[in-house]
């Protein structure tokens, strides 16, 4: 692996645009961009405030800044350097700043989320949407761009608006079953939303498109619920990672539960392979799925470290998290599955991996440390099919 | 005689004296009435003294002063001895009466006391048997109890264990609602203090989007107004979505179903088939034949109506129930047939394997022995065997010829025997002949002399002793046994004429004592031949007893010449 010279960043804002072909960073106020070959500053952008966020647009022709202290988005165009546009909240603050999945709107959350006002670059429109709920996700775009779904809570009950990202155009408004909303999601085909309570009760509702109740599942009372949940790429699998350090799948035909994975202390499952990091341990959560054959470790310091098979069993180091704290960190917060939904890859306790993500072809993993990276490379051709 | 009459009036009152006093004494009465009699036989009047003498004895022997003796005259009996005996002899009955009372006083105590304790001994076993029924019993519940204790602390520690998870359970929604309490507060807080500041800031900044030019869609196309058109026409887009997604999926499970019935199918087909394989070997072949006719005519209906009929629900009831009975039967078709082949392939089996074993044993030590005879072929033995085994191929010649010398030596013992027999006849013989020719040498010489009148006295001596030597031997002369009167008579013989100077040789002659009874004296053995006779067998006595005999021979011959010479 070759590493080009350090580039100065702020902020952790450093994207690649959606058509991968220019890196953005911002460095203080200043936007640069780059492309990714060459790494050649392209373009150079000033704004008015230390950037504390940065989005690239659907279409990476767009870039919106937004400086949440002074309440300002600005946003750039990459063909026109002297095309400019600053979206000003004014006294109502500024919470958080998205694109449209179209790249031609902006969603502006409040302070204290007291409302989203959507911008259009379109036509310089505005719309408000009300009591939009502040949760671990509230809102989501569905893959194709087509709808939003909005978490709301009015009069101590929560909601789910379905929006046309077209118009913004309200289609569906219902009422969840959930005691607090913590997060919704869609489905990858866009037909059903998987909306899950807050940790003090484990319950996954899901919706379909057109608002009516699918299917309720709650695997068990009283304890911390759920952590996480992703879809899977096929919209055939529903994987619910829970507080008790285990991931149950759920179906899509009969929205039952066809597996349940569990995180134990110590590996003995003949069929796991652990791969331990000889100078430093970052362990990941093992998946009992895959079977990782070749590791390549490296680290950003250049410093060489070796991966080595560990004979079974194998104890995993786990620190008991302190149980007055509210959030604690056990449980299965992390969850992907590869692009051809054959693994599923789990992050269990309070290990520092901060991402997951596999590649697009679905036979490799990147893991991110807080200061390493790990790529683990799986041999499909050893696979049974 | 008045005394004897007296005695006899005495004796015969005796008894019905006896009995006046006597008579409720129930038990002795009987006896004495037998007494009575038996002492009318006891004494009569011809064995009057042998009576009195038996009475007296018995009387002394019972230990009273004797009535009367022996040595005094027959008639004479003292009557107060007599009288003072009688009392006290009636003393000594009264005793024994009254001890025999005591006793049967005795024994009745005692027999009622040994039922009383056999009672007490009955109830009190029959209370110990009660008392360990109870004590089973109790333990028995006891012990029933224990294990309810113990699953109810099993239970006790599960709750516990539970309470504790709920506790757990509870302190940790606590502080998550602790926590979420105080964020909400927070944000109410900054709230009041951004409201505060709202109230007090006067110039209010508004909302504003300043861009330089609005920029096209992204798709390229206008945007619409909002007006019910487009509501309508996103509510149909959004149905048809969900109408495109729910096709996919009726199309896939479709195809998933048909697979599935495809695959019911040829189970049925092939569950089918064995049932109906196993048709003539079955019981009940009637009713399987209406089952699997019924089977084939649900077959063909089905397969007839496929690609239509397969659809609808009465369809697939049938054969989802056919395919189940099928497989119903199936089931219990092999089940029956596994416990059949498990029976019979269980005796079989133990049949099999007992056979098996005791070959293998069988076999086993067969290889055994053989390698056992290999080792000895093959390896060299160790000196001991190989001498132990030297001769083994000469073993049974070996027996033989012992047990034939075993009947050998008894033949020689008896020969021996013989030998010796003659032999001594033999000796006689020639002493006789010596002895003869002594005597006719004396009768010659005497009848020289008798010419002159001098040899009477020695010719009388030589006859009595030659008269004494023949009378011993005229009964032997037959008989080859009993050699040791022979040896008597020659003793004596020798003991008057000869100096015992044989029995220094006694000992070294005779050392086995087998052939001659010890402290036995040598016997003049004449000549070397007659031993040599007995010379035949290799056995390593007989030469030294030759030698022996030799010795004897010559101290015989010795002693022959000191009688010759003696004798003249």
């Amino acid at each position: 692996m070759n590493f080009s010279e350090l580039f100065k960043q702020s902020n952790q804002l450093c994207k690649v645009s959606p058509d991968g072909k220019y890196l953005a960073t911002c460095v203080q106020y200043r936007l640069v961009i780059r492309d990714v070959s060459t790494l050649q500053i392209l373009q150079l952008y000033t704004c008015l405030d230390q950037i504390t966020h940065m989005e690239w647009a659907s279409d990476s022709l767009f870039i919106l800044c937004a400086m949440y202290k002074r309440g300002l988005v600005q946003v750039w165009s990459l063909e026109q350097p002297d095309w400019h546009c600053k979206i000003d909240e004014g006294s109502i603050g500024l919470v958080s700043s998205r694109w449209s999945p179209d790249g031609r709107h902006i969603l502006n959350t409040t302070e204290f989320h007291l409302r989203i006002t959507v911008w259009s670059l379109c036509t310089k429109a505005v719309s408000y949407i009300k009591y939009p709920k502040a949760c671990q996700k509230g809102t989501d775009f569905s893959r194709d761009g087509c709808y939003m779904a909005l978490a709301e809570r009015r009069d101590c009950k929560d909601y789910v608006s379905v929006f046309v990202c077209d118009d913004w155009h309200l289609l569906r408004h219902f009422e969840t079953e959930t005691q607090d909303l913590a997060g919704l999601e869609w489905s990858p085909n866009g037909c059903v939303l998987a909306v899950w309570d807050s940790c003090l009760e484990y319950k996954v509702l899901l919706y379909s498109l057109d608002g009516r109740l699918l299917s309720t599942y709650s695997a068990y009372e009283w304890s911390l619920g759920v952590k996480s949940v992703t879809w899977s790429p096929s919209s055939q699998f529903l994987a619910i990672g829970s507080y008790d350090e285990k991931v149950r799948i759920l179906n899509h035909i009969t929205w039952k539960k066809i597996a349940q994975f569990d995180h134990p202390a110590t590996i003995n499952n003949a069929k796991a392979v652990v791969y331990k990091e000889v100078e430093r341990r970052t362990a990941v959560g093992s998946d009992d799925l895959s079977l990782h054959n070749i590791t390549i470790g490296t680290t950003l310091f250049n410093t060489q470290s070796k991966y080595e098979i560990c004979p079974l069993p194998v104890q995993i180091p786990v620190v008991k998290p302190d149980p007055d704290r509210a959030n604690p960190k056990i449980g299965v917060s992390t969850l992907a599955f590869s692009s051809d939904s054959r693994y599923l890859a789990t992050k269990n306790g309070g290990f520092q991996v901060q991402s997951l993500s596999w590649h697009g072809s679905g036979d490799s993993l990147i893991l991110l440390g807080k200061e390493q990276l790990c790529l683990c490379f799986m041999d499909t051709d050893q696979e049974d099919k | 005689m008045p005394e004897s009459s007296l005695v006899r009036h005495l004796h015969s009152s005796s008894p019905e004296c006896r009995t006046s006093p006597v008579r409720h004494f129930s038990r002795s009465l009987l006896p004495q009435h037998r007494n009575s009699s038996m002492l009318s036989t006891f004494c009569t009047e011809h064995n009057v003294q042998d009576c009195l003498s038996h009475i007296s004895q018995e009387i002394s022997s019972l230990g009273f002063p004797p009535v009367w003796a022996v040595s005094a005259s027959p008639s004479e009996l003292s009557v107060v001895a007599v009288l003072n005996c009688m009392y006290e002899l009636i003393q000594l009955h009264r005793r024994n009466i009254q001890t025999l009372e005591n006793m049967e006083m005795e024994q009745l105590k005692s027999s009622s006391e040994v039922d009383f304790l056999q009672l007490t001994s009955t109830r009190l076993k029959e209370q110990l048997e009660l008392s360990r029924r109870e004590n089973a019993g109790l333990l028995e519940r006891e012990r029933q109890l224990q294990l309810k204790v113990k699953s109810l602390q099993t239970c006790l520690k599960n709750e516990k264990e539970e309470v504790q998870k709920l506790q757990n359970i509870i302190a940790s929604r606590a502080s998550q609602y602790n926590h979420e309490m105080k964020r909400k507060e927070r944000e109410f807080n900054k709230l009041k203090e951004r409201m505060n500041q709202l109230l007090v800031d006067k110039k209010e900044k508004k909302q504003a989007i300043d861009v330089l030019n609005s920029i096209g869609r992204a798709d390229g196309k206008r945007s619409l107004w909002k007006t019910g058109k487009t509501e309508a026409k996103h509510e149909g887009e959004m149905y048809k979505t969900l109408l495109s997604d729910y096709d996919t999926r009726q199309r896939e499970l479709v195809l998933e179903n048909a697979e599935l019935r495809k695959v019911l199918q040829q189970m049925k087909k092939d569950m089918v088939s064995i049932l109906s394989s196993r048709k003539p070997t079955l019981k009940g072949d009637k009713h399987k034949d209406d089952c699997i006719q019924a089977d084939s005519e649900e077959e063909v209906f089905n397969s007839s109506k496929e690609s239509v009929e397969l659809y609808c629900v009465h369809a697939r009831e049938k054969l989802t129930t056919s395919i189940r009975l099928q497989w119903r039967r199936l089931k219990s078709h092999v089940e029956r047939l596994d416990s059949q082949a498990s029976l019979a392939q269980r005796e079989t089996r133990k049949e099999e394997m007992d056979r098996l074993m005791l070959d293998l044993q069988q076999c086993k030590d067969f290889i055994q022995t053989q390698e056992q005879l290999l080792q000895q072929l093959s390896s060299p033995c160790d000196e001991e065997t190989a001498s132990l085994l030297s001769d083994c191929y000469m073993l049974q010649e070996k027996e033989r010829l012992r047990e034939e010398w075993g009947t050998l030596e008894e033949q020689r013992k008896i020969f021996e025997r013989e030998r010796k027999t003659f032999t001594d006849a033999a000796i006689r013989l020639s002493h006789e002949r010596k002895a003869f020719e002594e005597d006719r040498a004396t009768w010659l010489k005497h009848q020289f002399l008798n010419l002159s009148p001098f040899a009477d006295s020695k010719t009388s001596q030589m006859s009595k002793s030659k008269s004494s030597f023949l009378i011993s031997v005229e009964p032997e002369a037959s008989a080859a046994s009993a050699p040791e009167k022979l040896i008597r008579s020659d003793l004596d013989f020798h003991t008057h004429r000869s100096v015992p100077l044989t029995t220094q040789s006694a000992g070294e002659l005779y050392p086995t004592p087998c052939l001659i009874p010890e402290n036995s004296l040598t016997k003049p053995k004449r000549e070397a031949a007659h031993v040599d006779e007995s010379s035949i067998f290799c056995n390593g006595n007989i030469p030294a007893q030759h030698k022996l005999w030799k010795n004897s021979e010559d101290h015989c011959s010795h002693s022959l010449k000191r009688e010759k010479n003696s004798s003249i």
